[in-house]
């Protein structure tokens, strides 16, 4: 049996029944790594040693009689952003190329609770700036669909470890699409809870207002089972939200019947790739035929939202980044002799060209005489957007889009060209923008065998619906496909 | 032309970030585009939209001031490029005597 194969609920009813052990999963899956990374690279920093010291304390325990959760022995990945106690986190920069973190996040935390192995920390843009994991200061991961083709970005290492059987699961973050447009190019399940769903403390920012945590997984099954684990109010986090976590599992029932879809023309409009909107259409008939109702609606400032992102996101990673003078912690140069010459040159040779474009662009939107024609109205297109979203949720429960306007693009095609990477984040940043959940799902593949996504949005902490559409949706889909 | 060099090397000096020539040239042209871009935003008349600043609502979260455990100094020092006698260190800030 190929264990790293397996999805975490099949996994947990081995280990459960005892026919295998976690050493046995965890090795498998390290074994995997070793095959695929050459071609891949999905990993910035690899953990076997311990990963196989905590599979072998999980199998006492589990020999003890110690009842396991649905996470115990599960080796799962992790993005590079999110602080690991004595494990390097490196955010893909060279500013923190050497940076050991000495706590964890709340999400690792709460893994460990759950008896989950840690593997290793996944590729990413460089500071979650970017649409294809070619910022990385690292380099790039490929697809594990075809090693021609970026992985997406920002999640990419997360997603492609996934995809290409190197974790059972993994953990990505979302500012503007990170966990959903790179689901979509690799065919995983990725889903960006509610703002406030979980707990950013430890997840080094990017654009505070936008960032979440969430689960990339091989299937539906797997992302509501981490979502469980990882969801929840932290006090360290004055934005995460007191909201009872339902029981995401009960909710898997694979019916459809009543459910309402709104499915908005703007989102299939000019610019989508023919073969995307084809699938998804296909989807979407599918979905009528096993018991939604489905309508087009409009969504009219959905032109409004690139533009809207971009400004918002560069002006709170400008001021989030301010923090980066190499005086605490991560790159220093040792031989400039004054202050303000040391941070000029740290953040020069520490930041890559993707970050410092950003970091430039929010200085000049926040800077006096243009924060009102940039930061404020961005600030009131998104009410704009969020408000259009408000509407459409008074009368369905759900949303339907593609998560891409295309499959993954070829590594380099748009490199030298920053306006067409942000184009790329068309039908995903709104959802960010409204502080909405939102999940990717496989629904079908291009003419060139490249995955394409399919987008449910539902309102802020109703996951459980999405995770009821995701599963109904992915079960009929596995049927029509056999 | 939506932004010059000049402007270019203000908001790098704002930023601290130092641009070679060729860089200068490149950055110019790509957040003009960008830029250019953007400016979409002011199409619509918003003087009576509210601007929305987090996607939900927040209110002031307060707590009781109560001492609570902090990380041992060495573990706050174990990632300083250059630390002495438990302060982190930095090149010198006032010249002169």
């Amino acid at each position: 049996m190929n264990l790293e194969k397996l999805t975490c609920h099949e996994i947990h009813d081995l280990l459960k029944s005892r026919e295998i052990t976690s050493t046995e999963v965890t090795s498998a899956v390290i074994s995997r790594i070793e095959s695929q990374e050459p071609d891949v690279h999905a990993y910035i920093t690899t953990t076997f040693d311990e990963a196989l010291e905590q599979a072998r304390i999980v199998d006492k325990e589990i020999g003890r009689g110690k009842e396991l959760s649905p996470l115990t022995g599960i080796p799962i990945a992790i993005k590079d952003n999110m602080c690991t106690k004595g494990i390097k986190t490196t955010c893909g920069s060279k500013m923190l190329h050497n940076f050991i973190p000495p706590y964890d996040a709340f999400v690792i935390q709460r893994l460990k609770e759950a008896g989950a192995i840690i593997v290793g920390k996944t590729n990413m843009d460089e500071f979650a700036m970017g649409s294809s994991t070619e910022t990385s200061y690292f380099g790039p991961t490929k697809n594990p669909c075809n090693l021609e083709y970026v992985p997406g970005g920002t999640s990419g290492g997360s997603a492609a470890a996934v995809a290409a059987h190197e974790a059972i699961m993994a953990l990505g973050s979302d500012t503007g699409g990170s966990i959903r447009q790179p689901a979509s190019f690799c065919g995983v399940v990725g889903l960006k809870p509610t703002y406030g769903r979980v707990s950013r403390f430890g997840l080094i920012a990017h654009a505070s207002s936008f960032d979440q945590i969430g689960p990339i997984t091989k299937d539906v099954t797997d992302a509501a089972l981490l979502m469980k684990v990882i969801s929840g109010y932290d006090p360290a986090d004055s934005t995460s939200v007191k909201v009872d976590v339902p029981d995401y599992l009960s909710y898997l029932t694979g019916d459809m019947k009543g459910i309402k879809i709104g499915i908005p023309d703007e989102y299939f409009a000019q610019g989508i790739d023919s073969n995307v909107k084809s699938t998804v259409l296909e989807a979407i008939n599918l979905i009528t035929k096993i018991g939604a109702e489905c309508e087009n609606i409009s969504m009219p400032h959905t032109e409004y939202a690139i533009p809207c992102y971009y400004i918002l996101v560069a002006s709170e990673a400008s001021s989030n980044l301010a923090r980066y003078d190499g005086v605490q912690y991560g790159y220093r140069d040792t031989s400039v002799q004054n202050l303000v010459e040391m941070y000029s040159k740290i953040r020069t040779d520490g930041f890559g060209s993707e970050v410092k474009r950003r970091i430039m662009l929010g200085t000049y939107a926040l800077s006096s005489g243009y924060y009102d024609a940039y930061y404020l109205q961005a600030q009131k297109m998104r009410t704009l957007i969020k408000q259009d979203f408000d509407k459409a949720f008074e009368k369905y429960d759900a949303l339907i889009t593609p998560v891409s306007p295309f499959p993954a693009f070829k590594i380099g095609e748009k490199t030298n060209d920053p306006l067409q990477m942000y184009l790329a984040d068309i039908y995903t940043v709104t959802i960010n923008l409204a502080g909405l959940p939102a999940i990717s799902i496989p629904c079908g593949f291009s003419k060139n065998g490249l995955p394409i996504g399919l987008q449910i949005i539902c309102k802020p902490f109703d996951e459980q619906m999405i995770f009821k559409i995701a599963f109904a949706v992915e079960k009929h889909l596995d049927r029509a496909k056999k | 032309m939506a932004i010059t060099k000049k402007e270019i090397d203000q908001v790098c000096s704002l930023a601290r970030l130092e641009l070679s020539s060729s860089e200068r040239d490149e950055f110019t042209c790509q957040i003009d585009s960008i830029l250019g871009y953007v400016a979409k935003i002011n199409e619509l008349d918003t003087s009576n939209i509210l601007p929305t600043s987090h996607p939900i609502p927040l209110t002031n979260v307060m707590r009781e001031d109560e001492r609570g455990e902090s990380l041992p100094i060495e573990d706050v020092l174990s990632n300083a490029p250059d630390e002495r006698k438990g302060y982190f260190c930095v090149p010198k800030i006032i010249e002169g005597e």
